[in-house]
Order: C-alpha cells, then structure tokens, then sequence
C-alpha cells in the first residue's frame, strides 16, 4: 500500500485518480459502479450559463481504441446545475472539481461567480476553465488556441473565486505550441493546467460517402490518444524543471485505462490523472485504476505518489 | 436490488436462428431485478480490446437458472457484434444490465398489439407472455425486409393469441409494410396499445397509426450509445415531456422506451436527427 495522496496547490487529495469532465455526467449514474467519495476527485461535465441542447446525432463514431464525439456542451445551465447535481454530489460527500465553460469570456466569468456564490461550494476542491471550446466573439476560433482569448477568460474567472481556489486552465493539444498557451493561463492566475482535452478529428462513412457525424467534426479521445497526452504533459512539465514555467500541479488526460497508463501520465508530470473514454468501456474504470495503481506503484518499489511525478524526467538517458 | 449492475458471466448457449444470433449469458443477480423492454451493454473484444464501446441489446429473455440468466439476439453486422457471436460456451462476458425504462404495462387487462421490425422482435415475446399473465389479449405484427431477417415468427405463435407477419419482397407473410397491417389490428381488437421495437422509420408510422386510431404507442428506440448507462450524452434525442418542453434527453436512462407521441419524429430526416428550434437550450441564432 503506497502512499497515493497527492497535493493540488492548497488541497491535498487521498488519491490521484479523478473522473474526466463529460465522462462521468454529474456522477448519479457512475454512483451505482464506483463509489465517488473513494476517488481523488469527481471532475463534472462542462456546465456553461444556460441550459443548452447539444449537437444533432449521430454525435460519435468509434474509431480504433478511441472514439470521436460532438456532444456540444449540452447540460443544464449552471443554476439547474448547483441545485440539482452539485447539491447531490455534496450531499455524498464527493470532492469535487467543477468544469465551466462560456462562449464568451464574460459568460465564463458568470459561471464561476453563480459557483463560488452557492451553498454547495464547500464541497469544491477546485475549478476546471475549459478554454479547450469556441469563443463565439473570435469567429468561434477555440479560446486555447489563441493566448490573447484565454488569458482573458483565466483572469476574469480567478476574480470571481475566493483567492486560494485551485483553478485548472484545460488546454486543447490542437496548437503548434501548448507551452505558450499554458504560459498565458498561468500569467493570467490560473493555478493549474489540465492536458489535454479532445483532438478534432473526422471519420467517414464510406458506404453513405459522408461524415459519420452529423456536426462533421468530433474530439478524439480513448487509449489512441495517450501518447499525445503524455507528450503535452512532457512540453509543460520540462517547462517548468528549466523554469520557463511556475510550477503548478498538472491533472493528466488522455487514454487512461488502466494503473499502468496512469502511472505513465505520473511519471510525464502530472500530479493527478483523469480518466474519461475508459469508463464507457467499463463503468467501474476509475476505481479500478486506483486499485491498479496501487499495485503498479508497489511493484515497482515506490512508497508514494508523490516519488513518481515527473520522474521520467530524471531519468531520461542524456546524450 | 436498485440500478444496474456490472457482472463477468459465461456464455451459456450461442444458437443461430435466421439471420440473427441468439446468446444466453450466466448473469447472476442482474437478470432477475428486469423488466421487458430493458436493454444489456455488452463489452468486445476482451479486457484489451481495440474496441472501447459497449453494444447495446433489448432484454430478450430473463431466468432464474444458475442464478440468473439473460438472453440478447445479436445481428452480426460489425467487427464488435462477429466477436460476439463468434464467442462459445463457458467464454466469459462482460455485461452491465439490466438498463432503462421498461415498456408501462396496462393498468388493467386491455387488447394490446406488439409490432417488430427485424430482431427489433427480441424484447416482445417476453412482454407478450408478461401482458396476457395479467390477462391482456395479444396480438404479434412481425415485419422484416425478407423471410431470413425475421425473428421469431414461431416463437410468437406459442406466446400471442394472433400474430401478423409482413416482409418487403413477400417472402413470407403479407407484401409490405407493419404499419398497413396495423390499423386492421387495432380496428378489430378494439387494441389500446401498440408496443412496438424496430427502425425508427417504423416507429414513426406505428406511432402515426396508433394515435390516429386512439391507442396509446410505447416505441422502444435503438440509438447508438456509447456508454449506456447515462454518462456520455451520444445516445439522446428529442421528446416533449410533460410540461409541453421538448428536451434531448437521453434513451439509455429516460428510454429507451417512450411514449411515441411524445418523441419528435420531425427532427428526424436522411440519416441525422436535428435540434429542433423550440427545444430547451436549441442554439440561437448568432450563437448561443
Ligand atoms: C463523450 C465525451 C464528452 C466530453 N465532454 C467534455 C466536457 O464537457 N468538457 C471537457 O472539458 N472535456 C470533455 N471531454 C474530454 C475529456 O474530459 C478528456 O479530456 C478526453 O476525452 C481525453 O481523455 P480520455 O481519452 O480519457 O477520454 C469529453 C470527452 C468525451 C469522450
Ligand atoms: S449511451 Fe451514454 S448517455 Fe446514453
């Protein structure tokens, strides 16, 4: 039994693994499978101002070991969110992380505000800006694609929650150089980064000769996209060791499915890992990825989380 | 017991009939909390597979043997579903069930007509035998493109007081379409209920006929799902709810069997269901 508590800049969790946002719902549903308070954290699906439809269907394609999906955003509104899904989750004790978008950086800023104002914020353990979404005032170009767009959502949103909030920008690994852009979230307050979201991808129907999609475009997420999360999460975090970067805590994204692929997105850099695709596969994936990690860690001799983050650095051969 | 439940149970029987597979699976504790018109995700391709994505079964059969045992009928039509039926006896399978919103059952005992298209049958014949134990009269309109993509045609025969059998090119039974036997049914059986799985082109007209003859349509929907136990928001489509609101909602948990007159056939077209515009949260014009 190793020591799995991780520390996010001022909280510390009992263990790293943490659902991924638009996974996991708003955990009613997972509660049958995994016990939500036995995870690090329980990150909820991207909630933005007003309630919003989504896309048409189809709205995913399987591809190999991944699948492509264009859920569009769809969810509640933030007030039926706090009442109904953050009020439950609290009522089950969960920690929680809660992901918020806006197509405007404005709407961002009202998302976060509506949040911290609740009764059910005690239960928050920290807050995901997903900028990896279209910023409809810049032609809906993505906010993480651009530094000027996202540092102004990160500061706006850091002002609207108390100081030591931990808040995790959400960048998309879609960009020539991910490192700048997390640079400009964490210049703008931003107390975390989290690698990586969807890539954008298309899959054909070749026996209708269309896209499969009915929105055309969807994000690419599953085991196919590990090794571009680990590589996002290489880019930031040897940022950091050569000081072209604060020091922050990492939450890793991308094709985790079991305690060994966790383990790698560890040893990149971060200090706590999502899992997201691996759940629809199996329901109980984030518990047991956990338990796996656990083992994996005892295996190879380490007494703690924290002995693993980033050690793939370290132990790079130099040539 | 409450909720669905994740359980590795070994294939039990793998029977071909017609076109179709049907696979019995040990699935101790899960079969017996289920009702017709539930459905089962099914892992592929084993605990390393390439394939992440769970298929999606009706609940054809349910036991109490060996603990519990379920039965699904699989089209081979894809890598996921060939590794499926490819499986044999004593293999092990990974089933999440049971999951949905069963078909509503008549308060009291009614004439009710039960429509199937292809092996949209699967789940019609337990909720055939289900109906007439509470002394509902049944009658079966099973329809396929040809005889060999029909399901059960005998099996309704043992379970329904009257069963109709259409396909597109007259192989067998009637020339045409379920929905232009239908009316006929519910006209003579005074039915007050149509229950009907298959495409949704055919639940569309089913629902059409239904309501234009008074009966009530509960049409269980097959859209792809991802996950299918509510988490990922692939698998909805638009329904008016009670309050007059049209919403996505999803038809792995809120279906998926709905109420046909309540789903909104109008967005459906070539292959896409759309966003109708009066919907909750449809986007705006100029964004959202
Ligand atoms: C169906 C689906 C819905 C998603 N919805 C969101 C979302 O609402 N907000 C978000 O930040 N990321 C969303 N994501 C991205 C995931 O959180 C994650 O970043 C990505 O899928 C990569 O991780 P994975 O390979 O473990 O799934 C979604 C992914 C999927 C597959
Ligand atoms: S299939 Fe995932 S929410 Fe319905």
């Amino acid at each position: 039994m190793a020591d799995l508590t991780t520390r996010l800049g001022s909280v510390t969790l009992p263990n790293p693994i943490l659902t991924a946002s638009g996974c996991a719902a708003n955990g009613r549903e997972l509660h049958h499978f995994v016990d939500l308070t036995g995870l690090g954290a329980f990150v909820t699906k991207t909630v933005m101002a007003d309630p919003r439809a989504g896309r048409p269907t189809p709205r995913m394609a399987e591809t190999p070991s991944g699948m492509l999906n264009s859920i569009g955003l769809q969810g509640p509104g933030i007030a039926a969110f706090l009442d109904h899904d953050l009020t439950w989750l609290a009522s089950v004790g969960a920690r929680v992380i809660v992901s918020i978008a806006g197509n405007t950086a404005a709407e961002f800023a009202t998302v976060a505000r509506a949040l911290a104002a609740h009764p059910a914020f005690g239960c928050v353990v920290g807050v995901e800006i997903n900028i990896s979404c279209p910023n409809v005032a810049n032609r809906g170009l993505v906010f993480a694609c651009d530094a000027v767009s996202s540092r102004e959502v990160i500061t706006l949103v850091t002002a609207e929650l108390p100081p030591q909030t931990p808040t995790f920008a959400k960048l998309t690994p879609d960009v020539t150089d991910i490192v700048a852009i997390a640079d400009a979230a964490l210049d703008a307050g931003a107390r975390g980064l989290t690698l990586i979201n969807t890539l954008l991808g298309i899959v054909i129907d070749t026996d209708r000769m269309r896209p499969q999609l009915a929105g055309v475009t969807g994000g690419l997420s599953g085991p196919a996209i590990r090794p571009v999360a680990v590589r996002a999460i290489w880019q930031v975090y040897a940022a950091m060791l050569e000081d072209r970067l604060p020091t922050v805590p990492i939450l890793g994204v991308g094709g985790v499915r079991t305690g060994r692929d966790a383990l790698e997105l560890l040893a990149a850099g971060a200090a706590a890992v999502q899992v997201g695709t691996a759940t629809f596969n199996d329901p109980s994936a984030p518990g047991r990825v956990r338990d796996e990690l656990d083992a994996a860690l005892d295996e190879r001799g380490f007494t703690s989380v924290g002995e693993v983050v980033g050690l793939a650095h370290e132990r790079k051969v130099r040539l | 017991m409450s909720g669905p439940a994740q359980t590795r149970g070994p294939l039990v029987t793998n029977e071909v009939v017609g076109a179709y597979h049907r696979l019995t699976i040990a699935a101790p504790g899960v079969a017996d909390a289920a009702a017709p018109g539930q459905f089962v995700a099914v892992a592929v391709g084993g605990p390393t597979s390439a394939q992440l994505l769970r298929r999606c079964f009706s609940l054809h059969a349910v036991s109490a043997e060996d603990g519990g045992r379920l039965a699904v009928v699989v089209a081979a039509k894809g890598a996921g579903t060939q590794w499926l039926t490819a499986l044999r006896p004593g293999d092990l399978v990974d089933v999440v069930a049971p999951l949905g919103r069963p078909f509503p059952l008549p308060d009291e005992p009614c004439a009710c007509v039960l429509v199937g298209g292809g092996y949209g049958s699967a789940p019609l014949f337990w909720l055939a035998e289900v109906l007439r134990a509470r002394g509902c009269r049944v009658e079966m309109i099973l329809g396929a493109g040809s005889a060999d993509r029909l399901y059960g045609v005998e099996e309704a025969g043992r379970v329904a007081d009257a069963v109709h059998v259409t396909t597109d090119d007259g192989s067998l039974g009637r020339r045409g379409w379920v929905s232009e036997v239908l009316p006929e049914v519910i006209e003579r059986t005074g039915a007050r209920y149509a229950y009907a799985c298959g495409p949704m082109g055919m639940l569309a007209a089913v629902t059409e006929v239904a309501t234009a003859h008074e009966a009530t349509a509960y049409v269980a929907v097959e859209e792809s799902m991802a996950c299918g136990i509510g988490v990922c928001m692939t698998c909805v489509l638009p329904v008016r709810r009670d309050d007059g609101v049209t919403a996505m909602v999803r038809s792995c948990v809120d279906g998926p069997v709905f109420r046909g007159d309540q789903v909104r056939w109008d967005a459906y077209a070539d292959g896409v269901c759309r966003v109708p515009a009066d919907a909750l949260g449809a986007p705006r014009p100029g964004g959202h």
